[in-house]
C-alpha cells in the first residue's frame, strides 16, 4: 500500500527530479573524494556544504510550497519549524563536544558553564542520543504547528490574518531564543560543533556524508509531497484552498485537512533545519527573523507556487544568486531580492515553472496539469478587499 | 405536526445582521422525498435560510431539526452535510484547477477522513457511479476537461452532478437555472423531478415557468418570513403575495 | 499642652544660643579648622555646625571646594584662591584682602569622604537661614538626607520663622528624619513619635519609605513600630497607586507611539485593503526627512532649529506621501485583489527602500535633534513626565482626530468610502477611482511619514527604522478590527498599556513576548478583531 502511494505521485517532473537528485548524491562524493584536486571535476569540501546548504533551503521551500502552493496557506513564520529542527540537531551535537569545550565540563555546554548553571535543564535531557534528537527533529516542530494550526484554522483564521500571526509566531520566538535563561545559548546560539555520531563533522567524508543524507531527505520528501499532491486529499487540498466554504459543504472538514498538510510541512521544514545546521556549523535565534521566512516565500514564487520541482528550482536558484550577490556585489542584493519580489508578483504569477508550463502547453500534444487556476484564492481576497 | 416524522423541521428560526431581521420567526417542515419550491423576492432570506440550515450562518433563535432529531443549529457545516444534506449555491462554485472528473470524485459518497482519503483508490463502483452522473449531467465527454474551463451552464450542471454524487437525502438548490437557455432550464426541471422522490429537495428559484415546470407545492417568503404556502396556483392568488411579490 | 510648652522652651534656647554666638565666636572655630588633621578639621566643623551662624557658610564652601589653605607664616586660615603663578588670599569670615602667596606658603586643608559627607550636611544645616526660599529648600532636602542631628536645632529656628508653607513642610520632614532616626528617638514620648511617622507619611515618597522602614526595625518603642508600620502601609499603598499611574503613563505613551504608527496602515490595510509590508518604511523616510530638514536649518538658520521640527511635519508627509503614490501607482495597482500578492511586493520594496536609505545616508543612525520645547520633563505629583512624550501623545490624537474629521467630514473622505465600499457603483457614479485610490494610498503613507517624525525624536533613525514597527502596527490594526479606525485608537492604547504593565513582571522581552502570544490567542478567537464589522461583504 505504501508503494502504492508513492507510486501514484511519480509522474514525468517527479521523475526527472528525482533522476537529478540521484545524479547529484553520485556524482558529488565521486568528485569531491575520488577526483583529483587539481582535476577540473573537482569539487571542494566548502562547494559541497554549500550545495548541502542549498538544498536545505530546497527542503524548506518544498514544505512551504505544500502549504502556500496546496492549500493557499501563507505562512510566513516558516523558518521558525526550520529554526527548531535546528535547534533540536544543534542540542544533539552541543552535547557530543562533552569535556572538549573550553570549560571543560563533560555534561554543561559551554554557554551554560558561563552563565553559571549547575546542571543540565530537563528538556535538555536525551539530546546525547542521536534517535531522540532525530525524534525531536521531527516532533517539536510537528506539535508546534499542530497546536498553533489547531488554533488557527479550527477559529477560521484565513488569508492575510494568518499570514501575520505566523509573523507573529516566529517573532515571539525570536525574542524568547535571544533570551539567555532560555537555555539555548541566547544571542550567540548553538555552534562549535565537533562530532556527529563520532565522526569528525569537519572531515571530508562526514562533509560528503551530509550532503548525501540531505538529498535523501530532499528525494523523500519530495516523493512523500507528490504522493499527497496526487491522493484524493491532495485533491481535497487544492480544491481547499480555492473554495474552501464549498468543501465545507461537500462534507470534508476542512480544519483538519489544512492541520494535517500543516503539520506535514512544519515536520519537513524541522529535517531542512536539522541537516543545515551540522553543514554551516552554527545555529542562532536570527533564523527565526521574519524577514528569513518571508525570503523564503520568494523562492517559492520564484519557481513557481503550485509545483514542487519548482519550490526546489527558486530555492537553489535565489540562494544562488544570493551567494553571488553578497559576495561581489553586496550593495546591490536587497535590490536585487527586493526587485525579485516585485517582478514575480507582478509579471511571474506562476514562477519559472508556471512559464515553462505555459510554453510547453502550446506545443501539441501535452495534457494540462492541474495547476494554479485563475481564480484568484477567495479566502485571501474577502480578508484583503472586503475588510472594510 | 410532530417534528418526528419530518425530514426538516424549522420553528421560530430567526437570524439578524446587525439590527437587520433576515429571518423573522420562520417555520417550515419538510417530509421525506418531498420537493418543494420557494420563491420569494429578492432580500426576502432564502439564501440566508439555507445559510442556517447548512450552518453557514448561525440562527439567533428557533430550533432545527433533522430527520426530527439531529439539532442542525449545533453542527458545523462539514457535519451538517454529512448527515445527508447537500447544497447547491446560488453562484455556481465548481473546483476550478480540478477536472470534471476529479469534482464528481471529491463529492462523491465516500469516507471523509483526511486518512481515508489519503489512502483511497477509485473502485468499479465508484467508477460506475461518476460515469453514471457523467451520463446524467451530460458532461461524459468532458470529464478530463477542467473545471474552470466550462461554460456557466455547464458548471450550473456540473454542480448539480456533485450534489447527486453526494447522494444527500436533502438538496438545497439555489436558483440552478440562473442565467441558463430555455432548453437547458426545461432539462434542469426534468433533471430535478426525476430525483425527487429519492430525495428531498427545495429549490429556490425566481423563474416562474420553471417553478410551473416543477409543479410542486410553493413556499412563499418575504421579509424571512413565510407569506403563503400551497400550489403554484393557489399562492400566485393570494392577494398578499400579489402585493408584495408578484405585483399587479 | 505639655508639648506646646516643650516647644517653646526649645526654640527660645535656639534663638538665644544663636544671636550669642556671633561672627567674633566663629574666628577661633575657623582657625582650628586648619588643625589636628582630619579629625581637627571635623571636630571644628561640627562646632560650626552647633553654631548654626549662617556666616560660617562660605568658609565651608571654600572648604568643600579646596580653596581653605593655611599660610605657612602664622599657621592662618585664608582662603586662596588661584591668580596667575600665586594665590590671592583673603580672610575666610570677614572677606578682606589678603595679599598674595606662592603655593609653597600654603598648606591646603585636606578633606576625605566622611568630611565631604559632613560638609554638605552641615552646609545644609547653615543655609537653612539663607534668604533665598529655594535655598532654604534644597538645604532642608540636604537634611532630610543627611539626617544630620546637629541641624536639628537650627531647623526648628528656621521652621519657626518659615513663611512659605512648602519650605516649612520640607523643613519639618527634615526634622521628622532627624528625630526618628536619632539617638533621641527612643526616648522621645509617643505623641512626638507619632507627629514625625505622620509628616513622613504624609510626604509618602520612596525615601519617606526607607526612614519609615528604618524605625520599624530600629529599637524604638512598640508604639513607635507600630505606628510607623501603619504608616509604611499608607506610603505603600500611594506609592503603588503613583508607580501604577507612571505605568499607565508610559503605557500610554508606547501606545500612542503604536497608534501613530499603525495609523496610516488602518488607511491602507484597514480601508483600502492593501497589505503594505513597506509601511515601516514610509515611517523611516518621514524621518529621514526630518533629519535632511533639520540639517538645513543647522546650516541656514540654526537660530530658527526650534521650528524645524514644525517643517518637516508638512515635508515629511509630502515626501512619504509622494513616495506612496508611486508605489501605488507603479505596483500596487496591478495587485487590487491578491492581498498576498500585494504582501509580497510591498516587502520587497520595502527591502529596496532600506538599502536606497542606507546607500545614501550610510548605514549608521542619523543624529535628529530635540527642539528646546520637546526636552526636559515635569513632575506631576508622583509622576515624571518629558515633555518628548508628551507631545507625542498629543501629536498622535491629534493626527486620529484630523484623520477622522477628514475621512468623515470632507467631499475626498466620502469618495474613499464610496470606493472602498462599492467599486462600481463608485466608478458609475463618476467618481475616478483610480485617482481615490492613489490619493488614499498617499494619505496613508503621508501619516506613516508623520509618525516618522514623532519616531525621529525617541527612536533611532537608521535604514532599519521601519523593520521595527510594522509587525507592531499590523498587530494593532488587526488587534482592533481592520477598517475600524477607532478601533486601531482602541487597539494601540489597549497593546501599549497592557506592554507596560507586564513589564515590571516579565521584563521588557518576555512582557512582549506575552502580548504577541495574546494577540495570537486573541485573533484565534476573534479573527476580525476587536471591533469586527459583521455582514456579507466581509465575508463574500
Ligand atoms: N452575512 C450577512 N450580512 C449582512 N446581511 C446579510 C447577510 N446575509 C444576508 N443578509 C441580508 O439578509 C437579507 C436576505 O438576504 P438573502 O437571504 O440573500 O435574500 P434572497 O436570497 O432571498 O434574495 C438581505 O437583505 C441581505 O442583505
Ligand atoms: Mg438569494
Amino acid at each position: 500500500m505504501l508503494l502504492r502511494f508513492f507510486l501514484m505521485g511519480l509522474d514525468r517532473k517527479a521523475g526527472i527530479v528525482l533522476a537529478i537528485l540521484a545524479i547529484l548524491a553520485v556524482a558529488v562524493p565521486v568528485m569531491t573524494l575520488w577526483v583529483p584536486a587539481d582535476s577540473p571535476f573537482h569539487l571542494s569540501v566548502f562547494t559541497v556544504s554549500l550545495l548541502g546548504k542549498y538544498l536545505c533551503f530546497a527542503l524548506l521551500a518544498l514544505a512551504l510550497d505544500l502549504v502556500w502552493g496546496y492549500c493557499g496557506i501563507l505562512s510566513l513564520g516558516h523558518a521558525a519549524f526550520f529554526a527548531i529542527g535546528g535547534y533540536a540537531m544543534g542540542m544533539y551535537l552541543m552535547r557530543q563536544i562533552g569535556p572538549r569545550g573550553v570549560y571543560g565540563n563533560p555534561v554543561l555546554p559551554d554557554f551554560m558553564v558561563f552563565l553559571n548553571w549547575k546542571e543540565l535543564p530537563w528538556y535538555w535531557l536525551g539530546f546525547d542520543q542521536f534517535w531522540f534528537a532525530a525524534l525531536m527533529v521531527l516532533v517539536v516542530p510537528g506539535a508546534l504547528a499542530f497546536a498553533f494550526g489547531w488554533f488557527a484554522f479550527r477559529s477560521r483564521v484565513t488569508g492575510v490574518y494568518l499570514s501575520i500571526i505566523t509573523q507573529a509566531l516566529t517573532f515571539a520566538l525570536l525574542l524568547a531564543f535571544f533570551r539567555n535563561d532560555m537555555g539555548f545559548g541566547g544571542n550567540n546560539g548553538l555552534t562549535d560543533f565537533k562530532d556527529i555520531l563520532g565522526h569528525d563533522i569537519q572531515a571530508d567524508g562526514t562533509r560528503v556524508a551530509l550532503f548525501v543524507a540531505t538529498v535523501a531527505a530532499l528525494a523523500f520528501s519530495y516523493m512523500i509531497a507528490s504522493g499527497v499532491i496526487a491522493s484524493k486529499l491532495g485533491k481535497v487540498l487544492v480544491a481547499l484552498r480555492d473554495a474552501e466554504s464549498r468543501v465545507r459543504f461537500i462534507g470534508y472538514d476542512t480544519e483538519s485537512y489544512k492541520l494535517f498538510a500543516w503539520t506535514l510541512s512544519a515536520c519537513m521544514a524541522g529535517v531542512a533545519g536539522a541537516l543545515y545546521v551540522p553543514q554551516v556549523g552554527i545555529i542562532n535565534p536570527s533564523e527565526f527573523a521574519p524577514a528569513s521566512s518571508i525570503e523564503a516565500v520568494i523562492w517559492v514564487a520564484v519557481g513557481g507556487r503550485g509545483t514542487l520541482a519548482g519550490a526546489i528550482l527558486g530555492a537553489v536558484l535565489v540562494n544562488m544568486g544570493k551567494s553571488y550577490f553578497t559576495g561581489a556585489l553586496p550593495e546591490l542584493w536587497l535590490f536585487a531580492l527586493g526587485g525579485l519580489f516585485v517582478l514575480v508578483t507582478l509579471f511571474l504569477p506562476k514562477g519559472l515553472l508556471g512559464l515553462w508550463g505555459q510554453l510547453a502547453a502550446k506545443l501539441p500534444g501535452r495534457r494540462k496539469q492541474p495547476g494554479l487556476s485563475e481564480a484568484r484564492n477567495s479566502d485571501a481576497q474577502a480578508a484583503g478587499q472586503k475588510g472594510m | 405536526m410532530s417534528a418526528d416524522s419530518t425530514l426538516l423541521y424549522l420553528d421560530g428560526v430567526s437570524v439578524s445582521f446587525d439590527g437587520f431581521r433576515a429571518l423573522n420567526n420562520l417555520s417550515l417542515v419538510m417530509l421525506p422525498g418531498e420537493m418543494r419550491a420557494i420563491i420569494g423576492p429578492n432580500g426576502a432570506g432564502k439564501t440566508t435560510m439555507m445559510d442556517v440550515i447548512t450552518g453557514k450562518t448561525r440562527p439567533d433563535r428557533g430550533t432545527i431539526l433533522f430527520e426530527g432529531r439531529t439539532d442542525l443549529t449545533r453542527l458545523r457545516e462539514a457535519a451538517i452535510a454529512n448527515l445527508g444534506i447537500g447544497r447547491k449555491f446560488q453562484r455556481p462554485t465548481v473546483f476550478e484547477p480540478h477536472t470534471v472528473w476529479d469534482n464528481l470524485e471529491l463529492a462523491l459518497k465516500a469516507p471523509r477522513r483526511p486518512l481515508k482519503t489519503l489512502t483511497y483508490a477509485i473502485n468499479g463502483t465508484d467508477r460506475d457511479r461518476i460515469e453514471e452522473i457523467l451520463a446524467i449531467t451530460r458532461l461524459s465527454a468532458l470529464r478530463d476537461r477542467q473545471a474552470g474551463g466550462l461554460s456557466h451552464g455547464q458548471k450550473q450542471w456540473l454542480e448539480i452532478g456533485m450534489l447527486l454524487a453526494q447522494d444527500p437525502k436533502l438538496l438545497l438548490v439555489d436558483e440552478p437555472v440562473a442565467g441558463m437557455t430555455d432548453a437547458e432550464t426545461e432539462q434542469t426541471a426534468e433533471l430535478l423531478c426525476s430525483i425527487a422522490g429519492r430525495h428531498s429537495v427545495i429549490v429556490v428559484e425566481h423563474d416562474m415557468t420553471f417553478v410551473r415546470a416543477l409543479g410542486v407545492k410553493v413556499t412563499v417568503l418575504a421579509e424571512g418570513s413565510v407569506l403563503a404556502e400551497g400550489s403554484l396556483d393557489s399562492v400566485s392568488a393570494n392577494a398578499q403575495v400579489i402585493d408584495t411579490y408578484l405585483g399587479r | 499642652m505639655r508639648r506646646a510648652l516643650r516647644w517653646l522652651m526649645a526654640v527660645c534656647v535656639v534663638v538665644a544660643t544663636s544671636t550669642a554666638a556671633f561672627a567674633a565666636d566663629l574666628r577661633p572655630i575657623v582657625q582650628s579648622l586648619g588643625s589636628g588633621g582630619y579629625s581637627g578639621t571635623e571636630k571644628a566643623l561640627e562646632q560650626l555646625s552647633e553654631a548654626g551662624d549662617p556666616a560660617a557658610v562660605p568658609v565651608i564652601e571654600a572648604l568643600q571646594a579646596g580653596d581653605l589653605q593655611v599660610r605657612k607664616s602664622d599657621n592662618a586660615v585664608v582662603i586662596a584662591r588661584k591668580a596667575g603663578d600665586a594665590f590671592a588670599l583673603t580672610d575666610p569670615l570677614s572677606g578682606a584682602d589678603l595679599g598674595q602667596a606662592a603655593a609653597a606658603d600654603l598648606t591646603r586643608i585636606r578633606i576625605n569622604n566622611s568630611l565631604r559627607r559632613a560638609i554638605s550636611a552641615t552646609l545644609g544645616a547653615l543655609t537653612l537661614m539663607s534668604p533665598d526660599a529655594g535655598v532654604r529648600r534644597s538645604a532642608a532636602d540636604a537634611v532630610f538626607k543627611s539626617r544630620d542631628a546637629n541641624a536639628l536645632a537650627t531647623l526648628e529656628t528656621a521652621i519657626a520663622k518659615e513663611q512659605d508653607k512648602g519650605v516649612r513642610a520640607a523643613m519639618e520632614q527634615a526634622r521628622a528624619a532627624v528625630l526618628l532616626t536619632g539617638a533621641a528617638a527612643a526616648t522621645m514620648p509617643d505623641a512626638d513619635v507619632q507627629a514625625a511617622v505622620d509628616t513622613l507619611a504624609a510626604r509618602g515618597d520612596r525615601d519617606a519609605l526607607v526612614l519609615l522602614n528604618m524605625v520599624a526595625a530600629s529599637g524604638a518603642s512598640e508604639a513607635t513600630k507600630k505606628s510607623a508600620a501603619s504608616a509604611i502601609a499608607t506610603v505603600e499603598q500611594k506609592l503603588a497607586l503613583w508607580g501604577a499611574l507612571q505605568n499607565l503613563w508610559y503605557g500610554l505613551s508606547l501606545g500612542s507611539v503604536l497608534l501613530l504608527a499603525a495609523i496610516g496602515l488602518a488607511v491602507t490595510f484597514g480601508v483600502m485593503g492593501v497589505i503594505n509590508m513597506a509601511h515601516g518604511e514610509m515611517v523611516m523616510i518621514g524621518a529621514y526627512t526630518t533629519f535632511l530638514v533639520q540639517e538645513f536649518f543647522r546650516a541656514h538658520a540654526p537660530g530658527l532649529f526650534d521650528l524645524s521640527i514644525l517643517v518637516a511635519l508638512p515635508a515629511a508627509f509630502i515626501v512619504s506621501g509622494g513616495v506612496g503614490i508611486i508605489i501605488e501607482r507603479s505596483v500596487i495597482r496591478w495587485l487590487y485583489g491578491r492581498p498576498l500578492e500585494t504582501l509580497l511586493a510591498t516587502w520587497g520594496l520595502s527591502l529596496a527602500l532600506q538599502q536606497a536609505v542606507r546607500s545614501i545616508f550610510g548605514p549608521t543612525n542619523r543624529e535628529v535633534g530635540a527642539p528646546s520645547w520637546m526636552s526636559g520633563a515635569f513632575e506631576l505629583g508622583g509622576l515624571t513626565i518629558t515633555y518628548g512624550r508628551l507631545w507625542i501623545v498629543v501629536f498622535a490624537f491629534a493626527v486620529f482626530a484630523a484623520l477622522l474629521a477628514a475621512l468623515k467630514r470632507t467631499w475626498f473622505g466620502l469618495s474613499i468610502r464610496a470606493v472602498t465600499q462599492n467599486r462600481p457603483m463608485a466608478n458609475a457614479m463618476g467618481i475616478r477611482t483610480a485617482r481615490v485610490d492613489a490619493l488614499t494610498f498617499g494619505l496613508g503613507s503621508g501619516i506613516a511619514g508623520l509618525a516618522g517624525v514623532a519616531l525621529s525624536q525617541i527612536d533611532n533613525v537608521s535604514p532599519n527604522l521601519g523593520q521595527g514597527y510594522i509587525l507592531d502596527s499590523f498587530m494593532v490594526v488587526v488587534f482592533g478590527g481592520v477598517g475600524n479606525l477607532w478601533g486601531t485608537l482602541v487597539g494601540a492604547l489597549t497593546l501599549g498599556t497592557m506592554n507596560k504593565f507586564l513589564e515590571p513582571y516579565a521584563g521588557a522581552v518576555l512582557g512582549k513576548i506575552l502580548v504577541l502570544v495574546f494577540i495570537i490567542l486573541f485573533i484565534q478567537r476573534r479573527p476580525r478583531g476587536l471591533f469586527a464589522l459583521k455582514g456579507r461583504a466581509v465575508e463574500a
